[in-house]
């Protein structure tokens, strides 16, 4: 039983990155992205690959992470964020599917749809985190390191800038603020921070294949943002500990598999649209407007 | 007439088949207000979006301190010194005042990720320095006791002030108002007027467009009048408001 929260708390520890990274976006920026499945995916088998090829440790795997999911979101942001509106939305959407594919049909350097297998446990400071207990703790700090790099972005003159151009990009432009290149700039750090949780996870479940990055994973870590709040950095967390709950709940009710699975779907719809009703701002959001 | 700060020459813009703009061309004197009037369509905010870089002109140039403006983005004209504001006034609604105020004060460490990380004294040092300068700004404005309320929560007049003191914020030499005036009861119209006024007295250059003209000479020292995109007149506002010519176009013949 101990084990199993354990698990469980490493699996919020790893959406946790991910979630508060897609938030910079989603709830700083207003930027819709449909890509951060391709982002975690990059970050898993980039630290993987360096960890069987070159042996490079755990540390090292995760700068590699956060340089390969940096490049992967400044080559798309780059043409797509210069035009305007709501562009980014369909060019991530073909940046998950071309980075899914890569990851299915490179079979020399990622072995297709049978994964990598044997990715080595971290080496923290000459300790190996080899059991569940250890590996909270590894998960957690990773998750507290990436909310304070959030913080400090967010409650900067950056991150008012970053708003102001949410609110209104004309307004930003004609105030001097470089629009274009913030909107790069916070894809960039994004992107690096959601490879983190890629790598995280590699060396956690020690195998990785393609179905952990879809598309339908890209829509659930949005789900995590959406349900936890955009509006506060903790929106995110919270939405983590919610979300990743609800599956765990299942398997204490007396249903087999195949019925547990699409009930989980049905359960995240539910609770979506629930939300968009009862708390469109989320479950940290600033309760709904006063009814003028 | 001290030599001009800014040359607007002979710049034109047509969007489809309609020339908004053609072959305009005026000076801006430094340290006076000037005011360009002219009946609904003639132009005027289509001049502004051309100096700010959000329209690309067709021809002509504009020539500040000696720098041509035309092809340069938005960012870049505000870097130059040269701002604006909006007829929609574009305020950030759901950002306080204050925050509109410090969007406008230089804060280049803080809005750099790299410094922001890095040099975090020198960050805080800035930051709170920027803060000293907005409430500086918000006082001059009369706008101190809303610092912390949402800029949408204002009452319009306030929101008007509110988007000239977040250009004021940022130290440029030329501000340009889109109708300062435009929606305001008379009551207002003895608040804003002669803040214009104060903006120059602080050492600003004002390009104004207006729409009232009765309000025009009292707004400005020079009138450009534009009609139909291109400019009929100008001179000292007494002169143009007087011109029984320009009022008929002006009021419809």
């Amino acid at each position: 039983m101990a084990a199993y929260v354990a698990h469980y708390l490493v699996m919020v520890g790893i959406y946790t990155i991910l979630a508060v990274s897609l938030n910079l976006l989603m709830g700083y920026a207003g930027i819709f992205s449909l890509a951060h499945a391709a982002v975690y995916g990059i970050g898993a088998y980039a630290s993987a690959l360096v960890a069987l090829k070159l042996g490079l440790g755990f540390w090292g795997g995760l700068v590699v992470a956060a340089v390969a999911g940096a490049c992967a979101a400044a080559l798309v942001g780059i043409p797509s964020l210069r035009v305007a509106g709501d562009y980014y939305i369909v060019a991530s959407f073909g940046l998950q599917v071309v980075i899914l594919t890569v990851f299915m049909n490179w079979t020399d350097l990622t072995n297709g749809h049978a994964g990598l297998a044997g990715i080595p446990r971290p080496r923290v400071f000459g300790l190996v985190i080899d059991n569940p207990f250890k590996y909270v703790a590894l998960a957690m700090a990773l998750a507290a390191l990436t909310y304070a790099i959030c913080h400090r972005l967010t409650n900067s003159a950056f991150g008012r800038t970053l708003r102001a151009v949410r609110e209104d990009e004309i307004a930003a432009q004609a105030m001097g603020k470089n629009v274009v290149l913030i909107k790069i700039v916070i894809t960039t750090i994004s992107s690096a921070l959601g490879a983190l949780g890629g790598s995280l996870y590699a060396h956690y479940i020690t195998y990785i294949n393609p179905s952990s990055f879809t598309l339908e994973e890209s829509i659930f870590i949005a789900s995590l943002v959406i349900l936890g709040g955009t509006e506060r950095l903790a929106g995110p967390v919270v939405g983590a500990f919610i979300l990743l709950a609800v599956p765990e709940a299942l398997k204490f009710l007396a249903i087999p598999d195949t019925v547990a699975a699409p009930m989980r779907q049905i359960l995240y719809g539910t609770l979506l649209i629930l939300f968009m009703f009862v708390r469109p701002e989320g479950i940290l959001g600033r309760a709904r407007a006063k009814s003028a | 007439m001290a030599a001009p700060i800014m040359t607007i020459g002979k710049v034109s813009k047509a969007f489809g088949g309609i020339q908004a703009v053609e072959e305009c061309s005026f000076e801006v004197p430094p340290g006076l207000i000037t005011g360009l009037i002219g009946p609904n369509g003639a132009g005027k905010t289509t001049v502004f979006n051309l100096i700010t870089g959000f329209l690309r002109a067709d021809g002509g140039s504009i020539r500040y301190k000696g720098e041509e403006l035309l092809g340069l983005a938005p960012h870049q004209v505000e870097a130059r010194g040269i701002v604006r504001t909006f007829q929609h006034l574009r305020l950030w609604g759901k950002m306080t005042v204050l925050e509109n105020v410090l969007l406008g004060c230089r804060t280049p460490l803080g809005e750099n990720v790299l410094t922001l990380y890095l040099r975090p004294g020198r960050v805080r040092a800035e930051e709170a320095a920027a803060r000293a300068r907005a409430f500086e700004v918000l006082d001059f404005f009369g706008l101190t006791a809303r610092a912390h309320e949402l800029a949408e929560d204002l009452a319009y007049p306030e929101q008007k002030l509110l988007s000239m003191a977040r250009i004021f914020a940022t130290d440029a030499e030329i501000l340009l108002l889109d109708e300062p005036t435009s929606g305001l009861d008379t009551d207002s119209l003895q608040k804003i007027v002669p803040m214009v006024r104060r903006l120059v007295e602080h050492g600003k250059t004002v390009l104004l467009i207006e729409h009232n003209m009765e309000l025009i000479s009292q707004l400005s020292d020079e009138v450009v009048f534009l009609h139909q995109g291109r400019v009929m007149a100008r001179g000292r506002a007494e002169q143009i408001t007087r011109d029984p010519a320009l009022t008929e176009i002006y009021f419809g013949a």
